[in-house]
């Protein structure tokens, strides 16, 4: 029985090794069942309010999700002005500080400015059959995109969760936003 | 505008810009069969590459002609599944 000692240890680990390949071929095939199944993720914070910073997280949300990508938008600080039912129709542009207009900053300063710069950029965006931010906002929604607004923001401007348009989401904060992140194969601060 | 592809459907996307050609485009191939050819009418020029990138990155959907004249890019997509 001499052949028995020395090969009974040698059994006992290819069947250990058999066992232990077969438990990470499961483990594997789980895994990949698992990233093959999510669709990939894309996160925007939007921090700005200004006309013209409305439309890159609105543009990049809606064309993520004609993609196939989970979007989610979570707008902070100015950024919720994009998603205020009264405000979103009346988003400025801010001349001051910005060399691309065609004005110096002493005269973009002047009462009124932002008015006319805005004006001007609302019959371009008109004129080129560009979308507006409302129409942005509603295609964004009805094509899945979450537009979050940030609680904490909500409150320290003054804002109701009513303001917003339907389909946004409130009572979210920077964990959620954060955990979204994380998941996210893409994330983007506007 | 002649062209040898029958589509199922017209998708009439003229005078609007980026990036709506796209997003309606999937919207509009969401309610279609598969077999079934939209056929996409737009102004926009960029909507030629953008059409053309969306569909290759996109499962279930196959470009299968672009024609531009006078102005006016067309686009056929079909739906592979």
């Amino acid at each position: 029985m001499s052949t028995d000692t020395t090969s009974g240890p040698e059994d006992s680990s290819v069947a250990e090794l058999r066992a232990r390949i077969d438990e990470l071929e499961t483990q594997l095939s789980d895994l990949e069942a698992e990233v093959g199944d999510d669709p990939k993720k894309m996160v925007i914070i939007a921090t700005k309010g200004t006309l013209d910073m409305a439309y890159p997280p609105l543009i990049l949300a809606s064309t993520a999700a004609a993609f196939g990508y989970d979007v989610t938008v979570f707008h902070t600080f100015w950024g919720l002005e994009i998603l205020h039912e009264d405000h979103a129709k009346e988003l400025k542009l801010s001349s001051v500080g910005n060399p691309n207009m065609p004005m110096p900053n002493a005269i973009a300063a002047l009462p009124g400015m932002d008015e006319v710069t805005t004006r001007m950029m609302r019959k371009r965006i008109a004129d080129n059959e560009v979308a507006t931010v409302e129409e942005l906002i509603e295609t964004s929604i009805q094509t899945g995109v979450d537009l979050q607004a940030c609680q904490m923001t909500i409150d320290l401007l003054g804002y109701d969760e009513d303001d917003f348009f339907d389909g946004v989401t409130t009572g979210v904060g920077a964990a959620s936003a954060f955990q979204e992140m994380v998941e996210a194969d893409i994330q983007l601060l506007v | 505008m002649s062209s040898d592809i029958d589509a199922t459907e017209t998708l009439d996307v003229k005078g609007q810009n980026c990036p709506m050609p796209v997003v309606k485009t999937k919207q509009a191939i969401d309610d279609l069969a598969a077999g079934e050819t939209l056929e996409v009418l737009a102004t926009d020029s960029g909507s030629v590459s953008d059409l053309a990138g969306w569909a290759e990155a996109t499962d279930g959907v196959e470009l299968v002609g672009q024609t531009e004249g006078d102005g006016l890019y067309t686009h056929y997509v079909r739906k592979t599944e």
